[in-house]
């Protein structure tokens, strides 16, 4: 397969308008010029895009297809296309950042790697790529998050990872990139921080965003095989950190498409237990970024709710911070209960289970059909992973089926 | 006070500086805590503003951020507290950036003077990011206090050493805060690193938490910070007496240091 030309730098020291940044501890400070020079090195390196080219193809089964979902599509009054990350190796999106991580990793000469992990995937992701490379592999995890993702915890440790149970603050995503930063700071000389999403500080949102834009290069030139060279006219994707929808806007960006990012709504919007940062965060430093976060009267960051383990993240890339500003992309949430409705209709309508976080995109289209969506539109959903690492934790909240 | 004025006249009267770290909102007593350390032999006194997710620190003060916003700890209740520490000596916050930007610059750089705090320490935020906040400081008279680290390249180091208001923050290890067994070998190279390219005030934290410790970093750099093995005395219930007897101990052991050649 061969890739599309890498898209565009941010400004500076990695600005999206007024976010994104370097807010690291001094420690980190060379590393990260480090790594931003080999990445930036790297990415117009042919030899090294053609490597990571293949490694896309023959080993994570790149290109994904585009499904057309026929019966959701009639059900919704829509015409509903899906990206297949569920169908790449290791069952999402974050193989693909993590293959071009670790090709960076051996190039500059580091023999570990360290990740964070909500659901695990960019865990299992992180700790295949260790695997396949010979590489040393440490993957720090919130205690809630190893109880209610126990199979991908067990993956993670076949593949050969060590795997840390993070206890502190809320126990989930945001304190296991807390310790994965203070792990990074104490090994940073030997060690690369494989982080999974398209946020942190610069240069990871740029490099995140340029490994994960694959996805939307290749969905925009298959929308336009099946839509006769024309664009869909919604494109929406799920958004916890938000590198699966930030790669995937990567390719519309520049056509009349809406983009729209759905966010984690949790118990409710005005419950105040959800995941929505674009919606209801307000600008503020965290994690290396300047970004949006849900954060208390005096900055203190608040914990995040949702049911799905990667969007219970309480703040989001900068660039999904700046499109939101600009008005580029559109920001939503869809409900825990919504999200599990939607992972029972794409699995009862097209007989594909999603995992909970692509849910939610599938629970706000089907929930503005005919509403926020005009009837008739071509809706392309990016389906960031597949459910299986749901499917107990589903099973113990909705019970047997009937 | 001046902080830089303060240490380099400490310094230069032939003293090993100390500067005890304390979460500010740490139980009722932590202001009797920082009038305790600063009769026991401190020369400056840094101040936690507790923060949700501090990510240059380790368990100890984790744990002690942790339990003084869960008994109700403010950025501006902090501060306002330290208005009313009248000891001789300076004192400096130590917090991270979004509590400062969340304030906002000028709002914040403002109130820390009108507190009569002296300086400030942000360590998410570096050389590069400095600009705004670091205007603001300037102009209220607040000085913010750099880090260097082991890994800072030479010419970086120069840059940081300059900037830098106060004294120079060098982190003696690679890792975040908290006590270790021993004292890292990377604490003496950055202790004269740092005093080969600078006349300011060279402090050493991160890691240093016995005398023993305190002294071997006292001996290639100006002086240190000591946080973790004095904010667990007061996590394990101790108070103003334990941190002072603690802090006291420190003092003891710089004071048999030899002034750096």
């Amino acid at each position: 397969m061969q890739l599309e030309p890498p898209g565009p730098e941010p400004v500076g020291l990695g600005r999206f308008g007024e976010f994104g940044g370097r807010y690291a501890p001094e420690t980190l400070v060379p590393a990260l010029v480090q790594l931003e020079q080999e990445f930036r090195s790297a990415w117009s390196d042919e030899a090294f895009r053609a490597e990571y080219a293949a490694l896309l193809s023959s080993y994570a089964g790149r290109p994904t297809p585009v499904t057309e979902c026929h019966r959701l599509s009639g059900q919704l009054g829509l015409r509903i296309l899906l990206k297949r990350e569920d169908l790449t190796h290791t069952g999402s999106h974050k193989i693909n950042n993590v293959l071009g991580q670790a090709l960076l990793t051996r190039r500059m000469g580091k023999m570990r790697v360290i990740a964070e992990t909500g659901a695990g995937q960019h865990g299992v992701a992180t700790a295949t790529a260790a695997a396949l490379f010979g590489l040393g592999c440490v993957v720090y995890m919130g205690a809630v998050d190893v109880e209610r993702q126990a199979l991908n915890v067990w993956r993670m440790k076949l593949l050969g990872a060590e795997v840390v149970p993070v206890e502190s603050g809320s126990a989930t995503l945001k304190d296991a990139v807390n310790e994965a930063m203070r792990a990074w700071v104490a090994s940073v000389e030997s060690t690369h921080y494989c982080l999974g999403s398209a946020m942190g500080p610069h240069p990871f949102p740029w490099m995140v965003r340029e490994f994960q834009r694959v996805v939307g290069d290749e969905a925009y030139r298959q929308c336009r095989e099946i839509l006769g060279d024309a664009d869909p006219d919604v494109v929406v994707a799920c958004v916890g950190g938000g590198s699966n929808a930030i790669g995937t806007f990567a390719g519309f960006v520049d056509t009349n498409a809406r983009l729209v990012g759905v966010e984690a709504g949790g118990q409710g919007l005005e419950s105040g237990h959800h995941g929505a940062a674009v919606m209801r965060g307000v600008p503020g430093i965290v994690h290396g970024m300047r970004s949006l976060f849900l954060q208390d009267e005096f900055g203190q960051v608040l914990e995040a709710s949702s049911i799905s383990a990667g969007l219970d993240y309480p703040g989001v890339g900068p660039e999904h911070a700046m499109l939101a500003a600009t008005g580029r992309a559109e920001y939503h949430a869809a409900t825990d209960q919504e999200a599990l409705a939607g992972f029972q209709l794409l699995a009862a309508t097209e007989g594909i289970v999603p995992a909970l976080e692509p849910a939610h995109a599938i629970a706000w289209v089907a929930r503005e059909a005919g509403h926020a969506i005009p009837a008739g539109s071509t809706v392309l959903i990016t389906l960031s992973g597949r459910g299986d690492k749901d499917a107990a934790q589903v099973a113990e909240m909705l019970g047997g089926l009937e | 006070m001046n902080l830089e004025s303060h240490l380099r006249s400490r310094r230069d009267a032939g003293a090993k500086l100390l500067v005890p770290y304390v979460t500010g909102g740490l139980g009722r007593e932590w202001h009797e805590v920082v009038r305790a350390v600063v009769d026991a032999g401190a020369d400056a006194v840094e101040v936690g503003i507790p923060f949700s997710d501090p990510i240059m620190d380790g368990r100890t003060i984790q744990e002690a951020s942790q339990r003084a916003l869960d008994l109700g700890a403010t950025p501006i209740g902090v501060i306002d507290v330290m208005a009313t520490i009248d000891v001789p000596a300076p004192l400096v916050v130590m917090t991270y950036y979004n509590l400062v930007a969340r304030l906002g610059h000028e709002r914040c750089a403002q109130h820390l003077s009108q507190c009569g705090v002296d300086g400030a320490i942000v360590p998410d935020l570096p050389l590069d990011e400095l600009d705004g906040w670091g205007d603001a400081a300037d102009a209220a008279g607040v000085e913010t206090v750099l880090l260097a680290a082991p890994t800072t390249p030479d010419e970086r180091l120069r840059q940081i050493c300059e900037r830098s208001r106060g004294f120079v923050y060098g982190v003696s290890l690679m890792g975040v805060t908290g006590e270790r067994n021993e004292l890292a070998i990377h604490a003496g190279e950055m202790g004269r690193r740092c005093k080969a390219v600078t006349d300011k005030p060279v402090l050493l934290g991160v890691g240093i938490s016995t005398p023993e410790q305190a002294a071997q970093a006292a001996a290639s750099a100006d002086g240190v910070i000591v946080g973790s093995a004095l904010v667990r005395r007061l996590l394990d219930g101790g108070g103003p007496d334990e941190a002072a007897a603690f802090v006291r101990s420190l003092r003891v052991a710089l004071d048999s240091t030899p002034a750096v050649a």
